[in-house]
């Protein structure tokens, strides 16, 4: 049992080099803050990347950051900050919900996980700022993708590739990030009372309005207290956020008050409460609750996620907050089950998606598949795909799925659409 | 082909062309299968017309189904396959080979889905780029990838090269405008990649597909995500007497937190042949003219203008108009949109490049192309999407002269190289195809290009599908596979341990 702490990426090289030779498998590392997130691994040891760290390139007229892999994304952002500039991706915070600290992760851990947070709608991912990556593959090579500059399709974009692998694929060393300007002020409506359908009614109906809604969250009726220390209240609120120039916030607004003066009450939230409401939200604090009880993090089409919830409710006990206009669920279980096959055969019902364990004791995670299994073609590939950057699935193994990469769908263990 | 070496054709597939044609005719009955040279002659070419090549048979399927069957059959057989949407690839990605079928999906022309509450419109791959805004545009949406090509590229196209256009700085490219898609591999499998939903399930295969120029798969629908189209737009022309103050000001401009819907730079030769072309009114005595485009609700567009204004002035601007009527917005939008025809007018032929820069870079990249344009003896005239330092150079040149198309090309190689070497990349937007293939060694070394080559080799491992593009040399997968390990040494005496 070793852990390797590299300080360069050559010394990254050398010990994925090491473990490709002796067919050792590494658990790769940042600050372990999403560690708990996948199936349970047995690799003998560890490579920590928290000391390659640094920021080698920020020029913010070019829009351009890149880092060591190891940095902090809490260094990361408050550079940006001190420069009126952000990650507009919102890159969420695993921390409070898996019962670790807040404020912890990489940058490298931010595009392994591709994280993303409630401007998702509008901004993105992860996947939707990279701009270029080095990387040592799990054969032992050291290969980069992409760029510095915003505009690039020079070959394969092997940097998205590396977004959501979970350090499966590659051990990055360094990554490049497009970079945006901060919003000079944003401004939230909250409409209050409402159930969860006509909360997605309403979300679709400022998102398909010219208001440039830039994040539109429904949290139903005592999740809505778990958030901002309790200054929202415990009834319903179905949160629309506004960024932006001032005049223009000012405007917007109001023509969405205008559109939504009947859905319900409505509520204005401005400056640093908008801005706790929305980290909030961002961070699915209302189910950081210092429990193990199972949490699952859903994608689906926006339009479909609460009837879905709602046939749910009739055979599980559940508590839903919503987020992306209705299209990100997060999912506790209240009596303890994680009931990933019930719940992954209504998500194809109601129009597909995917399902990801994000919080549940070791031996549900065990048990259960993490990860949405895919269709046997698809799974298939990624496997193949897996083996080609890591024939000797040294990296990470088995987080993803049992042997390489994904789950395969199997209607006896998943429980296949009636 | 202007010394472009193309995969060597497989002697048993031509021996075998007129049972691959016939047995192509069992799969896509009906008008779907053209072998007669004369009608061939359509498809020989993409965008990049200095190349041309007829195919062994062109195959225009209707259904998935067919689509998976033709592959299939090919990949049984060891056949070659190009995919091809409208042909409008200015790369040369559309190319065909003599010995492979031309696989082309515009057959596949109809918007299958309108999804207004989910903001998704589901599509097949041959509608084109326009095509999808016109069907959800009466509701006030639209799709925010614009490439100059879009009346005619296909969205399947625009998948395979992540298209871009005017509008990406602020809303993106086509790889952040995809929700999903469904693709068949070269061995006939049908997979669904994302969907109404976001974000992947595993790994990011929509990612990589999207940009992968036909070597992957081939795109057999696609479902985006429209936009509601901002309330107003309004656009400022501006003119300074030098690049460098023109570059400033695209700086100053994003570093008041300010992200145009639209910032295009032209410089002096291509202002004046734009201008000779369409009377946009265009200010002849400046060196630099900058488009900056602002959208959104009139009361931020105004704001917007006012600042955007000030921080021309302070950059040294000799001239600056703001439109007052979409009519004059539209006008100046007229000279930068016709560039290409302007420069087709004063010289026989021209040569359109696509490096990215780092935009301070600008004023070097600019002189050092003056210099090559020296040594080369070619003009240069030069249309640059400012926001995201994507440049297009117009190298002008005349291919009725003996050696000047090579000469162009080397030229084109030079001002790429020169990208590089700045810290930009060979292409932004048009794609690497065959027209870069040779260059990619400027950018990646050959572990990176094998890396890259190792995805192809999950896809397809028998390199079948669209062989001869973006890779300068293709490497056998079994070869690509092998690991050197060399056990027992260890490299990393330095690392510290615990």
């Amino acid at each position: 049992m070793t852990t390797f702490t590299p300080v360069t990426a050559s010394e990254t090289l050398s010990t994925v080099q090491w473990a490709a030779a002796e067919d050792a498998p590494l658990e790769i590392l940042g600050h372990g803050s999403k560690r708990g997130i996948g199936r349970p691994q047995q690799s003998e040891h560890t490579l920590d990347l928290s000391k390659l760290t640094g920021v080698t390139l920020y020029e913010p007229a070019e829009l351009v950051l890149s880092a060591r892999a190891g940095t902090p994304l809490a260094e990361i952002d408050q550079l940006l900050a001190q420069n009126g500039q952000q990650l507009a991706f919102e890159p969420m915070d695993y921390g409070p919900l898996l019962g670790g600290a807040p404020g912890k992760g990489t940058i490298g851990g931010v595009l392994a996980a591709n994280l993303s947070g409630p401007r998702r709608l509008k901004a993105g991912a992860a996947r939707d700022h990279i701009l270029g990556i080095s990387a040592v593959a799990g054969r032992g090579e050291a290969f980069k993708s992409g760029g510095r500059v915003v505009k690039n399709v020079t070959g394969y974009d092997l940097s998205k590739l590396m977004a959501g692998s979970w350090g499966t694929l590659a051990v990055l060393t360094d990554v490049t990030f497009k970079v945006l300007p901060a919003a000079e002020t944003e401004v939230t409506l909250a409409i209050r009372g409402l159930l969860d359908e006509a909360a997605t009614a309403a979300m679709a109906l400022a998102l398909g309005s010219s208001a440039e809604v830039s994040s539109a969250a429904h949290l139903p009726e005592r999740v809505a207290a778990r958030v901002a220390a309790g200054h929202l209240g415990s009834e319903a609120a179905t949160l629309l956020r506004v960024e932006g120039f001032g005049p223009s916030v000012a405007y917007r607004i109001a023509a969405l008050k205008q559109l939504l003066g009947k859905a319900g009450p409505l509520q204005e939230i401005a400056g640093e409460a908008s801005k706790t409401i929305w980290r909030d939200v961002r961070d699915c604090v209302p189910f950081a609750d210092g429990t193990e009880k199972p949490v699952w993090r859903i994608s689906m089409a926006p339009s479909q996620a609460h009837q879905m919830v709602l046939t749910l409710r009739m055979q599980a006990g559940v508590s839903a907050s919503y987020d992306w206009q209705g299209g990100l669920i997060w999912l506790r279980m209240e009596a303890g089950d994680p009931e990933a096959s019930l719940l992954r055969g209504l998500i194809r019902k109601h129009g597909g998606g995917h399902a990801t364990l994000v919080r549940a004791a070791l031996s549900h995670r065990a048990a259960v598949p993490v990860f949405e299994p895919q269709a046997s073609h698809l799974a298939a590939l990624s496997a193949r795909l897996k083996a080609e950057f890591d024939p000797k699935s040294i990296l990470n193994p088995g987080r993803m799925a049992p042997g390489s990469g994904s789950a395969t769908l199997s209607p006896t263990t998943e429980g296949a659409a009636p | 082909m202007s010394g472009l070496a193309m995969p060597k054709p497989d002697d048993a597939t031509m021996r075998r062309r007129d049972e691959i044609v016939a047995d192509m005719r069992i799969i896509v009955p009906g008008e779907g299968v053209v072998d007669a040279e004369n009608s061939m002659r359509a498809f020989e070419s993409d965008g990049l017309t200095a190349y041309r090549q007829l195919p062994l048979v062109v195959v225009l399927p209707e259904t998935v189904a067919q689509v998976s069957r033709v592959l299939k059959y090919c990949n049984d057989r060891n056949i070659r396959v190009v995919p091809r949407g409208s042909g409008t690839s200015l790369s040369g990605g559309a190319l065909p080979l003599e010995d492979a079928v031309l696989l082309v999906m515009s057959r596949f022309n109809r918007i299958l889905e309108i999804d207004f509450p989910n903001r998704a419109v589901v599509a097949q791959p041959g509608v084109t780029n326009l095509g999808i805004t016109t069907a959800v545009e009466q509701e006030g949406f639209y799709y925010a990838p614009d490439p100059s090509s879009q009346i005619a590229c296909s969205i399947g196209g625009n998948v395979a090269e992540n298209s871009g256009g005017v509008h990406c700085l602020k809303y993106g490219l086509t790889a952040n405008n995809v929700l999903g898609i469904e693709m068949v591999l070269m061995n006939g499998e049908v997979v669904r990649l994302g969907g109404r939903h976001l974000d992947a399930e595993g790994y990011d295969l929509l990612g990589v597909m999207t940009g992968s120029e036909g070597l992957l798969g081939v795109v057999a629908e696609v479902t985006v995500r429209i936009l509601k189209k901002p309330e107003t737009a309004r656009a400022l022309l501006i003119g300074f007497p030098t690049s460098e103050q023109g570059g400033q000001c695209v700086a100053d401009i994003i570093g008041a937190g300010i992200i145009p819907g639209g910032m295009e730079m032209m410089d002096r030769p291509a202002i004046h042949a734009a201008e000779d072309f369409v009377h946009a009114g265009y200010p002849l005595d400046v060196e630099a003219l900058l488009i900056v485009e602002l959208d959104g609700p009139g009361v931020e567009v105004d704001h917007l203008i006012g600042l955007v204004e000030a921080i021309a002035y302070k950059n040294g601007s000799t001239t600056c108009r703001i439109s007052q009527s979409e009519q004059e917005r539209l006008s100046f939008w007229a000279g930068r949109k016709a560039a290409f025809p302007a420069v087709g007018r004063i010289s026989p032929d021209y040569y359109c490049m696509d490096g990215t820069i780092p935009r301070k870079e600008l004023p070097r990249v600019l002189a050092g192309m003056r210099e090559l344009s020296e040594k080369y003896g070619l003009g240069v005239a030069n249309v640059f999407h400012a926001g995201d330092g994507n440049l297009h150079p117009l190298i002008l040149y005349d291919a009725n002269v003996p050696g000047e198309l090579d000469k162009a090309e080397s030229f084109g190689a030079d001002i790429l190289r020169l990208c590089v070497k700045v810290g930009g990349v060979l292409t932004g937007e048009h794609g690497v195809g065959v027209e870069k293939r040779d260059l990619m060694p400027e950018m990646f070394n050959q572990i990176d290009l094998d890396q890259q080559m190792r995805v192809k080799c999950a896809f397809d491992p028998n390199h079948l599908l669209n062989p001869g593009k973006v890779f300068p040399q293709l490497r056998r997968c079994a070869e690509l596979g092998r690991m050197h390990v060399h056990r027992g040494q260890v490299a990393f005496p330095d690392i510290p341990r615990f």
